[in-house]
């Protein structure tokens, strides 16, 4: 299982709840645990998110494993200038 | 003379030493910059090409009735003309590109206008014609039935009940429940760790400051230009300054309803970017023309227009609260930002929200963040986009609680500081990084004990950035008499060419001299996301490596064959082919070069193709220190000596670090102390030019001294982090930071210029 913790912008849609367990394998499952979890919250996860798997962020990157006892932070995606 | 500090932490690379990792070789597009033959955007020129010209609207906001084109299509010498009609309309959808997030139905609305004009220079309509003279004259034709609205430019006063609407379908996101009446916020956002009234409540001293700053604009000393072709069976050619010319592809493919491979985006040599240049303006207009007039069209923004019509950073008004103890430990941290995001949404208030207090280990911290619409352009990344503005507050209060409780700045800092193992504000932990490491060297540096004079002021300031890897290619060719071609991706603002030839002639054992490098057009290389996101020499070389490898690979079987022995007795070593031990025979070792000689009697040309989406990308973490001096008559600063130290992981092409170091920190003293957007009532850009938009030039500033700190990335095969963005987010509030020594004066309103410093002074005088 991993420790999945959301933002509070994204803890609208899933009634408060910002900390969870999932057993998710990789990044693309997770993101379908939790739209299938919270359905209100699916349309913010196709809108350019980033993962932080154990401090390290991952962007467009869905086959990424999750290895259990993961902290995984979903927060906004990052670019640059 | 830059310093480089090497930590304890080992890079990641093999053990032996680099030959070429790290050294300062001649840049491979230097000549041909001093010579003036590199070819940037507006050098090309086609055989019957035309010109193309944009008729921008003069007003900030206003409904747009009708447009009649009659009169300019039947000018002489106009070959076509096109209006928003031109564009199909395009659904909601958001895509990443650039800083932000986009979304294709205000992107359409961005490059042509449609129902509204919704700034000062918004195109309304273009032209191609025979001459820059006849395009000027058929604008002058074009008749454009503009119903003037109230307009409004300051973000609190977009914010307000009564502030006129830009969109009436713009709700506010990330409110619940969401608003039934549209405003000009476009979003809310919010980033919370534990509880900041607690933390509050522990505090010794409370500081809370609100910070106001102008719009400034990347500056980059090239605009905007671009040449479209498209021939008669839809096959078109774009060459532009752009830093992704795969974006571009992209964007023109929606915006024109085209296949993606029908367009191929040649990146013309680049004259600065810095962000500004992740967008897209005038292609899809060019193509627009060029498909309606069967001709080839060039378009080139002029100063005015770069000011007016492409996009700048936001203005924002930010709040900060820290509270400390009196030992100097922070024990809560709040900031509300509110910034404009131009005429359209999506400015960088979630990256600004996150970088606000990442340097520092904060167990209670709130940040909300407000992305706000109003009549200007729409804000384009530059360098850290968000990041300067929310660090320059924060970073000014934290200077104030250390004044307040008698303690050393950097010992404020270093009290509080990220390292390994923090928990960001915005939720993961930090791996290795070099905050630490950067607020010492400045601590121990000759700069930070030199005695000051009178009127003089000395301050610090840290920040940070993220940094990002993406989606890249590259391909190393190997010809047939031993050099390599290197085709990279990136169009290259800041050295990726040079430093992307270092890795590979250290991959692969060869000479740097015997790598040339070229940045390939769209239909010559897989997808590679844009330059930016400081993350080109550190994607690049990930996929230079990996191309590299691949080579190393194939050049061992070649002489596995050639020997006729097993591929894996055969061992890559200083650029040759050996056999792997004694048993594995007597032979002489194979050069690079002989076996590239040889590659066509062996089995064929021989290449790496690397195609990846690199992760693993390590933040850059600086501290600044400014002195300066305020002359009290005029109130002018002057710089009198900057020294920048930040963290680069590896710094594969030094000169070229110290340059991004330099440059940053040279854009953010121009943010703090002179640049600014100044709009009349009217809502119109008072000073769109280079003589009252005044940027430092190389004699307001001394040279800015650079220290190079190597904290690894362990992610990377030489331990490479980006750098080019963090060196702009110190410099305002370092400046501000000495401004309040030298003066007494606590300024919060960038930028601090001559007038407003001597209006501060004399009323401090006055005062006293």
């Amino acid at each position: 299982m991993a420790h999945v913790v959301l933002t509070r912008n994204l803890a609208q849609f899933t009634g408060g709840e910002s900390e969870l367990e999932l057993d998710a394998a990789n990044i693309r499952q997770l993101l379908g645990q939790l739209a299938a979890r919270y359905p209100r919250l699916e349309p913010h996860l196709a809108e350019g998110l980033a993962v932080a798997i154990d401090g390290e962020i991952f962007q467009d990157a869905w086959l990424e494993p999750i290895p259990p006892g993961s902290e995984v932070h979903i927060i906004p995606r990052i670019a640059g200038g | 003379m830059a310093t480089v500090l090497k930590t304890d932490t080992p890079a990641p690379q093999s053990p032996h030493a680099l030959k070429w990792v790290g050294t300062r070789p001649i840049r491979p597009d230097g000549v041909d910059k001093v010579t003036g033959r590199a070819k940037f955007g507006a050098d090309l020129i086609l055989s019957g090409m035309l010109v193309g010209k944009v008729l921008r609207s003069p007003h900030p906001h206003a409904r747009i009735r009708s447009i009649d084109t009659s009169k300019a299509e039947a000018l002489p010498g106009v070959k076509a003309v096109v209006t928003h009609d031109d564009f199909h309309d395009l659904p909601s959808e958001f895509v990443p590109a650039g800083e932000m997030l986009v979304n294709y139905r205000d992107m359409v609305r961005n490059v042509m206008a449609r129902e509204k004009a919704l700034y000062e220079g918004h195109p309304v309509a273009a032209v191609a014609a025979t001459s820059a003279q006849i395009a000027r004259q058929a604008l002058k034709l074009i008749e454009v039935d503009y119903e003037p609205l109230p307009h409004v430019i300051d973000v609190v006063e977009a914010m307000r009940d009564d502030a006129p609407v830009l969109h009436d379908d713009l709700f506010t996101a990330g409110v619940e429940p969401p608003p039934t009446k549209p405003s000009n916020v476009a979003k809310r956002v919010e980033f919370a760790i534990g509880d900041t009234e607690a933390g509050f409540a522990e505090a010794d001293l409370v500081v809370e400051r609100t910070f106001d700053t102008k719009p400034v604009h990347q500056g980059y000393i090239e605009p905007h230009a671009c040449v479209a072709s498209v021939s008669e069976d839809g096959q078109a050619e774009l060459w532009c300054s752009t830093q992704g010319q795969f974006l571009v592809r992209s964007h023109c493919a929606k915006l024109l309803g085209m296949d993606i491979s029908a367009i191929r985006v040649t990146a013309s040599e680049i004259g600065g970017g810095f962000g500004g240049k992740t967008v897209v303006y005038l292609e899809p207009l060019a193509m627009a023309l060029a498909r309606k007039s069967h001709h080839p069209v060039k378009m080139v923004m002029s100063r005015d227009e770069v000011f007016q019509a492409s996009g700048p950073t936001s203005g924002a008004n930010v709040w900060v609260k820290i509270g400390a103890t009196r030992h100097g430990r922070i024990t809560a941290a709040e900031a509300v930002l509110k910034y404009q995001a131009g005429a359209f949404q999506g400015g960088p208030i979630q990256p600004g929200c996150m970088a606000a207090f990442a340097p520092y280990d904060l167990a209670n911290v709130k940040v909300v963040g407000f992305d706000v619409v109003s009549n200007r352009p729409k804000v384009a990344a530059y360098r850290a986009p968000g990041a300067p503005i929310s660090e320059f507050a924060v970073e000014c209060v934290i200077d104030e609680l250390a004044k307040e409780l008698e303690i050393d700045p950097i010992e404020f800092r270093l009290e509080n500081a990220a390292k390994e193992g923090t928990r960001a504000a915005y939720g993961p932990k930090f791996g290795p990084i070099g905050l630490i490491d950067t607020l010492r060297k400045i601590k121990e540096s000759e700069h930070y004990r030199t005695p000051l004079g009178p009127n003089q002021g000395r301050g610090i300031a840290s920040g940070f950035w993220f940094n990002i890897g993406g989606e890249t290619s590259a391909s190393i060719n190997v010809n047939e008499d031993g050099t390599v071609t290197l085709m990279a991706g990136t169009p290259d603002i800041g050295g990726s060419r040079a430093s992307s030839c270092l890795m590979a002639a250290e991959a692969l054992g060869i000479d740097y001299d015997k790598v040339r490098p070229i940045i390939a057009d769209t239909s010559s290389l897989g997808y590679t996301f844009l330059t930016g996101g400081s993350r080109a020499t550190f994607s690049n070389g990930l996929a230079v490596n990996e191309a590299a490898q691949q080579v190393i690979k194939e050049m061992c079987a070649r002489a596995a064959r050639f020997w006729e022995i097993p591929a894996d007795a055969v061992t890559w070593e200083d650029g040759m082919a050996k056999p792997a031990g004694a048993n594995a025979g007597d032979f002489e070792p194979l050069s690079f070069a002989e076996l590239a000689k040889m590659a066509g009697k062996t089995g064929g040309p021989i290449g790496g193709h690397a195609h990846l989406n690199a992760q693993g990308a390590g933040p850059s973490f600086g501290t600044h220190l400014v002195d300066l001096e305020v002359d009290q008559e005029t109130g002018r600063v002057t710089i009198l000596r900057y020294t920048v130290a930040q963290d680069a992981g590896k710094a594969v092409h030094p000169a070229y670090v110290e340059g991004q170091y330099q440059g940053g920190a040279v854009q953010g003293i121009g943010w703090a102390l002179n640049e600014e957007y100044i709009y009349g009532p009217d809502g119109r850009l008072q000073n769109p030019g280079f003589l009252d938009y005044r940027m430092p030039v190389a004699s307001d500033v001394p040279m800015i001294d650079t220290v190079i700190v190597e904290v690894a990335n362990p992610r990377h095969p030489f331990g490479v982090r980006g750098v080019g963005e963090t060196p702009i987010v110190p410099p305002m509030a370092a400046i501000a930071n000495a401004m309040e020594q030298a003066t007494g004066i606590r300024f919060t309103e960038l930028p601090m210029s001559p007038p407003k410093v001597l209006k501060a002074l004399e009323a401090a005088n006055g005062a006293g």
